[in-house]
């Protein structure tokens, strides 16, 4: 039996597992809301792969996302690595010439540059997510459409209206006059994927040329009506990996494949029994000095396993586990 | 013996503990604001306007932190440039007077054309013993900055050099450092500690001859200097195994303003020199410095620049727009991080691991 490596991304909005092989051939993803309890979700992810593979030798396991570290002090990640690089590992290897990557998630968009098969550099949203998918989600829901239905009207739009897309409510009230004035609902969801595109280039890319090829990734990649946008704004065609959903998640994998591979160590990976297992968290504020750092202690059936969100370090060195999960980052 | 007056001060990272020595020396009794948290942020926050720099409203946030220990006085430093630092000092002044506070505010603007000012608002409250606490006062407050400034360069040098764990206690020396220096107050005692300390750091063997990575730190001075705002960017960098250079030192700051600046010294040629094919005048604040030093960290071969700058702070919105083109012409990557009230310590840390992926890749694929 041969390893598998898993690479797992709790976002915001989505929690992705992927199982690559030592070829790096995908054999499982799965992909789940995170509905905000990253750790049931994750359990749930695990539970799927088990199921759907059988209980595997795990030869490695990478986090990433923005609970990349609660997570891998959970399972016993041997990488834990930030979603830019591993957003930019797994484009690249789809497409080892890429020079763009556009990442579109929950509640952050990045953009990613790649010259002779290296970032060069990077950009992520920073004061406003009217350019993300929660908002789309949010839209949708409002006029009573599933995402899947919105991205197909917005595909057929044959006059899609002008939206201001600088803020997510002034959009929505510009969509509503828009809809009272009588155009067509294809066209507003037109509209309104070509405004989100606006506001990307305009917050997120601000100048920077985008050269192609440009992938396209990231859970609103799904939206035909946001591909066809950005590709009529770039005038270059837009590429979507064929796993453009759980890229963080892949290149999580790649990575920690590619380390575990070289090192030829064990995995720390807590194994399967984690799908069981009854794991809380508990947060509380320190109140040894002025800083007030939010501590969270994380429990495995009752009993404790490590803090973190210290900045001094004074909790976190209670446990092992806690002290070596910092040394992978 | 007349009474000591309570005064306080807002906080700008370790240089507070130098500032507090002159003040109290000086004849003063001070109250020092607890260290810089998101409490202080969100109550400075809450009564300046959404606008206004995010070190106005921090330095709000101190003084109400102390207001309710009723000192006699708040002293503040203000400035003569572009920069809306030099209406601090008013805006926080009628500020507090709207919230019912009446206490006098007290401007330390820059003695090339205020020392007068300064000297009229000293005796005022001390009497002639000023003057003779003058000397020794500025003595030993001179001796803390250059002490702290120092070690922090030992530290920094050295950080990149260690293991993780050698790096931990490094890093812990430092903050034991400090403690001990806030309670020294003589020249021979600040001497001998930064000596021990200077020792304590050379004992922890390296693990490499060079560092991996070379990054300079350019950006505005509060923003760059105070760890609670900018989510102790310095030591997380170093953390992860990068030699940061800063390019800002506190007594250096000091030196030119209070002295170059006062004789008319040009200390800046250099720097405008090496600015002048992106910049040719004097913007505000640090920005020209951060153009200028961005182009040296790319003639000097350094791997990277990271720019510290609160939102919406003028001079260093100049310098960004800038420095992407020095970046783009002189093949080095640089990273801009905006701070305000709203910022969080994850997204800063994702992308100070992201950027040091970046530059490490970097290096990989040039030596191939």
């Amino acid at each position: 039996m041969r390893d598998l490596y898993l690479g797992i991304d709790v976002g915001s909005v989505s929690t992705n597992l992927v199982v690559v092989d030592g070829e790096s051939r995908v054999t499982e993803q799965v992909y789940l809301r995170t509905n905000g309890r990253p750790i049931p979700t994750v359990q749930k992810g695990l539970a799927m792969i088990k199921k759907a593979l059988g209980p595997h030798r795990i030869g490695g396991v990478g986090t990433t996302g923005s609970a990349r570290h609660l997570i891998g002090l959970m399972v016993g990640a041997d990488l834990v690595k930030n979603e830019i690089t591993t957003h930019a590992v797994a484009a690249l290897h789809y497409r080892p010439d890429v020079r763009t990557i556009i990442e579109i998630g929950g509640q952050d968009s990045k953009l990613i540059l790649v010259k002779d098969g290296i970032v060069v550099d990077f950009a992520m949203n920073t004061v406003c997510a009217a350019g993300t998918g929660s908002f789309l989600d949010q839209q949708a829901a409002r006029l009573n459409l599933s995402i899947e239905e919105f991205s197909a009207l917005a595909l057929a739009a044959e006059n899609p209206v002008a939206i201001a897309g600088r803020c997510a409510v002034f959009a929505e009230s510009d969509m509503i006059h828009k809809q009272q004035m009588g155009h067509s609902l294809s066209d507003i969801a037109g509209g309104l994927c070509e405004a989100l595109v606006r506001n990307y280039l305009n917050n997120v890319a601000k100048g920077k040329e985008l050269a192609a090829p440009v992938i396209f990734q990231g859970g609103v990649a799904a939206n035909q009506g946001i591909r066809r946008a950005f590709q009529r704004v770039l005038g270059t065609e837009i590429i979507v990996p064929e796993y453009f959903g759980v890229m963080g998640a892949f290149g999580a994998a790649l990575l920690v494949r590619q380390m575990m591979m070289a090192s030829g160590k064990p995995s720390r990976f807590a194994g399967w029994r984690l799908c069981e297992e009854d794991l809380t968290t508990i947060g509380r504020t320190c109140q040894d000095c002025s800083n007030h750092c939010e501590l969270v202690e994380l429990r495995r059936g009752g009993k404790f396993v490590a803090f973190m969100g210290d900045r001094c370090g004074k909790w976190s060195s209670l446990s092992p586990e806690a002290e070596e999960a910092q040394r992978v980052v | 013996m007349s009474p000591r007056y309570k005064v306080t001060m807002p906080r700008m990272g370790t240089a507070s503990l130098a500032l507090k020595t002159f003040l109290t020396e000086l004849g003063f009794d001070v109250v020092l604001p607890p260290p810089i948290t998101r409490e202080t942020l969100a109550l400075g926050g809450r009564y300046t306007p959404e606008f206004a720099c995010l070190p106005l409203k921090v330095n709000l946030g101190n003084y109400l932190q102390t207001l309710p220990q009723a000192p006699d006085a708040i002293f503040m430093a203000g400035g003569i440039g572009p920069c809306r630092f030099g209406l601090y000092g008013e805006v926080q002044r009628e500020i507090l007077k709207s919230l019912g506070y009446d206490i006098p505010l007290i401007v330390f603007e820059p003695p090339k054309k205020h020392a007068f000012e300064l000297i009229d608002c000293f005796t005022r409250f001390l009497g002639h013993r000023f003057w003779l606490n003058l000397p020794g006062a500025a003595r030993i407050t001179w001796e803390k900055f250059t002490a702290i400034d120092r070690v922090d360069k030992a530290v920094l040098a050295r950080s990149a050099l260690l293991d993780q764990e050698n790096r931990k206690t490094l890093w812990k020396q430092r903050k034991a450092f400090l403690q001990r220096l806030d309670g020294l107050m003589d020249l021979g005692g600040i001497r001998r500690l930064v000596k021990e300390t200077e020792e304590g750091i050379l004992m922890l063997s390296p693990e490499a001859e060079r560092p991996s990575l070379r990054v300079m730190l350019v950006g505005e001075i509060y923003v760059v200097l105070e760890p609670g705002i900018n989510f102790d960017l310095e030591k997380n960098l170093a953390m992860l195994g990068v030699e940061v250079h800063r390019t800002i030192y506190f007594s250096e700051w000091i030196w030119q303003q209070l002295f170059l600046n006062f004789l008319r010294i040009d200390w800046q040629r250099q720097l405008r020199q090496e600015a002048r094919p992106y910049l040719r005048r004097f913007v505000g604040g640090h920005g020209l410095e951060t153009v200028a030093h961005t182009v040296q960290a790319a003639r000097e071969g350094y791997d990277g620049v990271v720019q510290l700058a609160p939102l919406g702070c003028m001079p260093e919105v100049v310098a960004m727009s800038i420095i992407q083109r020095v970046s783009r012409e002189q093949k080095i990557p640089v990273l801009s991080i905006l701070l305000d009230e709203h910022s969080a310590g994850t997204g800063v840390q994702t992308r100070l691991e992201a950027f040091v992926d970046l530059l490490q890749n970097k290096r990989i694929k040039a030596a191939i």
